[in-house]
């Protein structure tokens, strides 16, 4: 009798169980359906992500997979794996570290690829089919719902380089502590570079200067203001925001042009200043 | 003068045969998407055929310009070869056809109708990066009786000086056509090549204007960073791509195309170009015991193919790819001169049968001789269904505007051409591809028949398996 009992009270839990499961999954679908509502606004450009359905399933799914959560059939072999969409946590944003970004950074994202990735420059698609891709990829994240994208930073004019601003841009690499991951000549060998992961425990190598003229979120000098001002969120790389004067931020910008293998103007006045690397241990000037 | 005519119907049969003999090799390379971890719908409107993404990779020397191009990203196990196959059932009807009867020869004519179960050739592609901005692609390729030639051999240097401007490429290549023979999404003898890419007029002996064919020779290659804009010249032997430079010494042809596109919102990119092929190949072959020498072709003389191309989208499932011709041959040509090999196999041959006569010194063109001239144009619309499933439809017109001998019909040659078809792909990887294909072709051509004014019909059925892997 009592045997009989244990039976029908797990029996009652599985059912619970399995409804519960049921209308949980439900939930998901409806919520799905009704995200898909959602919309992307770039300029006087509005992407619909039911249009995008198709696109994403063409070129997308394959890395990215069918729910948006980097599991497609070729993440296994991919690094760095493909963005996960459903947590709406994206490296390459205008906005400050910790918020989404707007549509427009995403927008320029698709049409530049990710440099050092397998995500490639899709800049063959119209502005209408990325406006509607963009659309579709915040249509797997409730947090497209409940946040707005944070304000985009204000990035000053860019003045003119200097032998100063180079210097002091060196500086501000040594007391920032770029160096200890991304090496004293910027060759991302700095002494935590083995050590680093991202935000779900996975290894991560740091930026080396010297590799080429491009970087994770852009070429431009206002491209790499803007990855150490909103940092790479995911990533060990953060914002500096809190710790740099704006106009601050342009010396170590030239300082880091002198370190990439290209001819640049940066490049040359430190070559006629004869700058050599940091010291770490020199003390700070 | 009937006698001729069946002389010429068995020519345009045997070339009709051989055609259908040989379908074409396509390019599509599971390899390059095992390489990036893209499915082939991410290049392939449907494969081989390419979408805009993937005529930009290959613009750029096959590579997705993320810095992760060079083999040393690869395993270094990976081998990027790709072998690709086609087993079909197919029916092929030829009609009017000359037969023997009542013991004489070729005094009579049937329709021949055939079905049975066949084989494509075998296609091995291997292509992609050997180091960062420097590509190849090679591709043995064989007969249904797996004997091999090289369709394509080419080294091609990218993005020189970093400019996306300057690429050269070297070897045996497709000409730079918009609307690709090679990644044609159709395999019946008829239907499997653009007819307008083609076309020879009847009597004409000019093999080496026929742009849909793999040509010998050095490409420059410019294109904007998005690709919108593309523009290509060629220089490359007039020899039809043979090797061993069994034609003439110094016969040359320019090949010459640009385009533009344009991003029209809903509607999708639109491109329009132009292409023109303007070259010299000889008339005159020195000769031993009556066989040309190879390689001892002189007396150039000229012909042209010029064009426009369109690509016009109709949203995300329909569009039309459109190509004109205007196409011209020098009179010499126009009466058989000009081929001094086998059209099968490009060795030497008598200066009789299907190479045509020899321009010796002294030779005299008839008075009724002319330069023909002709318009053809290539309509092929597709329907995109989703990915995995695309409807295709062609249309081509083949129209003589100028007869190489007067008195000739003013339609004969004339060629109409239908195909329809789809291909439904079961499953979308980034490993292999196979595709249930089914397709129908029916062709017609004026004047060629046995007697005189009769039209020529031919049509085919093929049902099939294409997978590459």
């Amino acid at each position: 009798m009592r045997a009989r009992l244990i039976c029908s009270q797990w029996m009652c839990v599985a059912v619970v169980v399995a409804v519960s499961s049921l209308s949980g999954a439900q939930s998901t679908a409806n919520q799905e359906n009704q995200w898909m509502g959602i919309e992307s606004h770039i300029g006087n450009l509005t992407g619909h992500a039911a249009n995008a359905k198709d696109d994403y399933r063409r070129y997308c799914v394959g890395c990215h997979g069918d729910l948006g959560d980097g599991q497609g059939e070729n993440a296994v072999w991919l690094d760095p794996k493909p963005r996960d969409f459903t947590i709406a946590q994206f490296k390459c944003r205008s906005t400050p570290t910790g918020t989404l970004p707007t549509d427009e950074d995403l927008f320029n994202t698709i049409a530049r690829g990710l440099d050092n990735s397998n995500m490639p420059p899709w800049n063959t698609f119209t502005k209408v089919q990325r406006a509607d891709l963009v659309a579709y990829i915040k249509h797997f994240s409730a947090k497209w719902q409940t946040e707005k994208p944070g304000t985009p930073i204000q990035i000053p004019p860019e003045p003119e380089v200097t032998a100063d601003r180079i210097k002091a841009g060196q500086v501000l690499f040594k007391k920032l502590e770029c160096w200890k991951c991304h090496g004293v000549e910027g060759r991302g060998n700095g002494p935590s570079a083995d050590t680093l992961t991202d935000d779900l425990n996975r290894p991560i190598k740091p930026f080396d200067f010297h590799d080429g003229d491009r970087f994770k979120c852009g070429k431009s000098n206002a491209d790499l203001y803007k990855i150490f001002m909103t940092g790479l969120d995911g990533t060990p790389m953060p914002s500096f925001a809190d710790n740099v004067k704006p106009d601050e931020a342009w010396d170590l910008v030239f300082y880091l042009r002198t370190l990439q293998p290209m001819k640049t103007k940066e490049k040359e006045i430190a070559r006629q200043l004869g700058l050599k690397p940091i010291d770490p241990n020199a003390p700070n000037p | 003068m009937i006698s001729s005519r069946r002389s010429l119907a068995g020519s345009l049969l045997l070339l009709v045969s051989l055609i259908v003999g040989c379908f074409p090799e396509a390019h599509a390379l599971p390899a390059f998407a095992r390489k990036y971890g893209l499915r082939c719908s991410a290049c392939h409107e449907s494969w081989p055929m390419l979408n805009y993404f993937g005529q930009k990779f290959k613009d750029n020397g096959y590579q997705l310009m993320n810095d992760r191009d060079a083999p040393i990203w690869q395993n270094p196990s990976y081998w990027p070869v790709t072998f690709r196959i086609t087993p079909i059932w197919h029916r092929v009807s030829t009609g009017r056809v000359a037969i023997d009867e009542g013991g004489g020869q070729n005094n009579g004519e049937t329709r021949i109708s055939s079905t049975g179960f066949d084989l494509s050739g075998l296609d091995f592609h291997t292509g992609g990066t050997l180091e960062k901005n420097f590509s190849f692609y090679v591709l043995p390729s064989s007969d249904s009786t797996a004997t091999f030639h090289f369709e394509t051999v080419m080294g091609r240097l990218d993005n020189l000086w970093g400019s996306s401007w300057l690429n050269v490429k070297l070897g045996k290549f497709e000409l730079d056509n918009l609307l690709s023979e090679k990644r044609i999404l159709t395999l019946t003898g008829n239907g499997g090549i653009y007819q307008t890419y083609h076309f020879i007029p009847v009597g004409d002996n000019n093999i080496f204007g026929q742009m849909g064919d793999n040509q010998l020779g050095l490409e420059y290659m410019g294109h904007s960073v998005d690709d919108r804009t593309r523009i290509s010249a060629a220089l490359i032997s007039s020899s039809d791509g043979n090797i061993g430079l069994v034609t003439g010494a110094n016969s040359y042809t320019g090949f010459f195309t640009g385009s533009q596109a344009f991003d029209a919102g809903r509607l999708g990119v639109e491109r329009i170009g132009f292409y023109a092929m303007v070259g010299e190949a000889a008339t005159t072959y020195r000769t031993s015991a009556g066989v040309p020498i190879p390689g001892s072709g002189i007396g150039n003389k000229s012909f042209s193919r010029e064009g426009f191309v369109g690509q016009f989208y109709f949203g995300p499932h329909f569009d039309i790819d459109v190509v004109t011709q205007h196409g011209s041959d020098n009179v010499w040509f126009g009466q058989g001169f000009g081929n001094a090999t086998n059209p099968s196999n490009g060795t030497p041959c008598p200066t009789s049968g299907p190479c045509g006569p020899n321009n010796t010194p002294g030779t005299v063109l008839p008075a009724t001789a002319r330069a023909p001239s002709w318009n053809g144009a290539t309509f092929e619309a597709h329907y995109v269904y989703s990915p995995q499933l695309i409807f295709i439809g062609r249309y081509e017109l083949e129209r003589m505007s100028q007869q190489a001998t007067v008195g000739n019909a003013s339609n004969l040659g004339n060629i109409a051409d239908y195909t329809i078809g789809y291909r439904y792909n079961p499953f979308m990887t980034s490993r292999a591809g196979f595709a249930w294909h089914n397709e129908y072709n029916w062709m017609h051509q004026d004047g060629t028949g046995p007697q005189p004014g009769q039209n020529l019909n031919s049509s085919e059925l093929l049902i099939g398996f294409d997978f590459d892997f």
